[in-house]
């Protein structure tokens, strides 16, 4: 069983989460160019090493943020949305926020 | 008689035939680069040069032959998909597997057995209804059929209405069938060397060689090559490659599981696969049954194994066939299924000049290798996309005009 660490619930069982994609900043749907948006929309890093990605705990529908080692399949990190705005500064744009 | 096996053991016509010959020197320089030798790269490469003349082709394989996905898939063959587009193109290979082991000489173990796609919801005989109306009108043999004729079929299947998901009725495809893995990729690169391709194992494509916006060669791990064309075809790194070509693509990469058990006496004819229990099981020449499922919960280029997963589809198998428990499984492992938004890949152009892609082959790509081979192969020769492959070029999500396979292919494969 792989255990991942909720940073609201603590440590659960791997098959309590859904796994969400890829952390992605949102162009401004407005401003920028069809052929970004619909990459945006479809594309991905899909990235072989670290990446950092949207998860949920499902039963307590908690969304946080996972850093990942895809070759060794490790969980390096789990945080919450708030540390992650709060580190990037991304906060202001809106952009990732609202992707939830 | 053991003096005639020692001096046959000894002799240089032993072994007699040599399929793929062993490392040469890379040429630096070829027409046609192909990346990834499995099933997909080695079909285009016997198509360019049996069907275009065109053989100062390279195939470069960082491992050994058929070591991807092509050996690891469940050969489930079939062309019952929902979209006019993909029934065309998945017909023509399943078309082409009926006759490929006669065009190869070489025994790829093709039978065709007819597959059995199971409903246990009213919203999957709405969809079977259309998927058999939409197949029979291309010229597929689909349609649907009662319990009755499902008992007919496989006699054993566990048809109870006391169980958690209750059969319904199903989707009987007669064109269904399996071949054998390995052969197929082998078949390929032994014919293409004859023809004058040249097959190299252990030759890993590092980097990809551009000059402005057209591609000019690759480099790999026994140096540096220039070449006209490149194809990539190397499902499960898709990405990864393509990165290396300046290139994203909608892709996302996640395990597939399947497993083996042991040899039992003959007992299942027709593949049977039900979406709603996520599994599939039919039974090799030898009597092994093979079983398979949906991709894993999340992406990951590693091809471990999980006992949750496996667990899952031995669940789904033990309900349709629940005498199957005594069973012991001899064999398990995974491949890394390269999955597109629409369950449907991408062939043909990129951003990058003379840069061809045959990718996104995800969970159900081995039926295609004849049909892919072939018709980018045309592609790369003419410089012209064939009709039947248009469907499934990167530019379809620019215009948002996928090609939604999602129903018609997961658990089926
Ligand atoms: C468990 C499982 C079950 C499946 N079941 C079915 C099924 O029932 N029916 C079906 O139709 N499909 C099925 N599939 C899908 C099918 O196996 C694949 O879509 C198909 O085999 C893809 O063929 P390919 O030649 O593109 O890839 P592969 O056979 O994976 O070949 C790609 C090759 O590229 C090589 N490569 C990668 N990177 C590099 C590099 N940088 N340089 C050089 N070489 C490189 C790899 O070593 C590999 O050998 C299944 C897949 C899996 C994993």
């Amino acid at each position: 069983m792989k255990v991942m660490t909720c940073p609201l619930n603590g440590p659960r069982n791997i098959s309590e989460f859904l796994y969400l994609g890829e952390l992605l900043e949102m162009p401004d749907a407005k401003a920028c160019e069809d052929r970004e948006w619909a990459e945006h929309v479809w594309f991905s890093e899909n990235k072989a090493g670290v990446v950092r990605e949207w998860w949920c705990h499902l039963p307590s529908s908690y969304w946080f943020i996972a850093e990942r080692d895809t070759v060794s399949d490790r969980i390096l990190k789990t945080y919450t949305v708030a540390e992650y705005f709060e580190k990037s500064g991304a906060a202001q744009s809106g952009a990732a926020g609202e992707a939830r | 008689m053991p003096w005639a096996l020692l001096k046959y053991g000894f002799s240089r016509r032993y072994p007699a035939r040599v399929d793929i010959p062993p490392p040469q020197a890379l040429r630096p320089s070829y027409d046609v680069v192909i990346i990834g030798g499995g099933g997909h790269g080695l079909a285009a490469a016997y198509y360019l040069a049996r069907e275009h003349g065109i053989r100062k082709v390279a195939v470069l394989e960082r491992g050994y032959v058929g070591g991807g996905n092509t050996g690891r898939n469940t050969t489930v063959i079939r062309s019952n998909y929902i979209s006019p587009e993909a029934v065309r193109f998945y017909k023509k290979g399943v078309e082409m597997y009926q006759g490929l082991a006669g065009e190869l000489g070489y025994n790829l173990l093709y039978s065709r057995r007819g597959q059995l796609t199971l409903a246990h919801t009213e919203a999957s005989l709405r969809t079977f209804r259309l998927r058999a109306e939409v197949n029979r009108h291309l010229g597929v043999r689909s349609r649907m059929v009662d319990l009755e004729e499902i008992r007919d079929l496989v006699p054993c299947l566990n048809l109870s209405r006391r169980v958690r998901w209750p059969v319904l009725g199903g989707l009987w495809h007669a064109d269904g069938g399996l071949a054998r893995h390995d052969a197929v990729p082998w078949g390929y690169a032994r014919r293409a060397v004859e023809l004058g391709v040249e097959v190299h194992q252990r030759t890993e494509v590092t980097g990809i060689l551009r000059s402005g916006n057209r591609v000019t060669g690759v480099s790999t791990s026994r140096g540096e090559l220039s070449c006209g064309h490149v194809l990539q075809a190397v499902s499960g790194m898709s990405s990864v490659v393509a990165a290396m070509a300046g290139l994203r693509l909608p892709i996302r990469s996640f395990p597939l599981q399947a497993m083996v058990t042991q040899p039992v006496k003959p007992f299942l004819n027709p593949l049977v696969s039900s979406a709603s229990l996520h599994a599939y099981v039919s039974q090799t020449a030898r009597g092994e049954l093979v079983i398979g499922g949906g991709s894993d919960p999340y992406s990951l280029y590693s091809t471990r194994s999980t006992l949750e997963l496996k667990e899952s589809l031995i669940a789904g198998v033990l309900g349709l066939f629940p005498f199957l428990h005594e069973l012991r499984l001899v064999r398990q492992w995974a491949g890394i299924t390269d999955m597109t938004p629409d369950y449907s890949p991408i062939m043909g152009h990129t951003p990058l000049e003379g840069y061809w892609l045959d990718a996104g082959w995800g969970t159900w790509g081995f039926k295609a290798i004849p049909v892919a081979g072939q018709s980018i192969a045309q592609a790369i020769a003419t410089g012209r996309v064939p009709e039947l492959i248009r469907p499934f070029a990167l530019d379809r999500f620019y215009s948002f005009n996928l090609s939604n396979e999602a129903g018609a292919t997961a658990a089926s494969h």
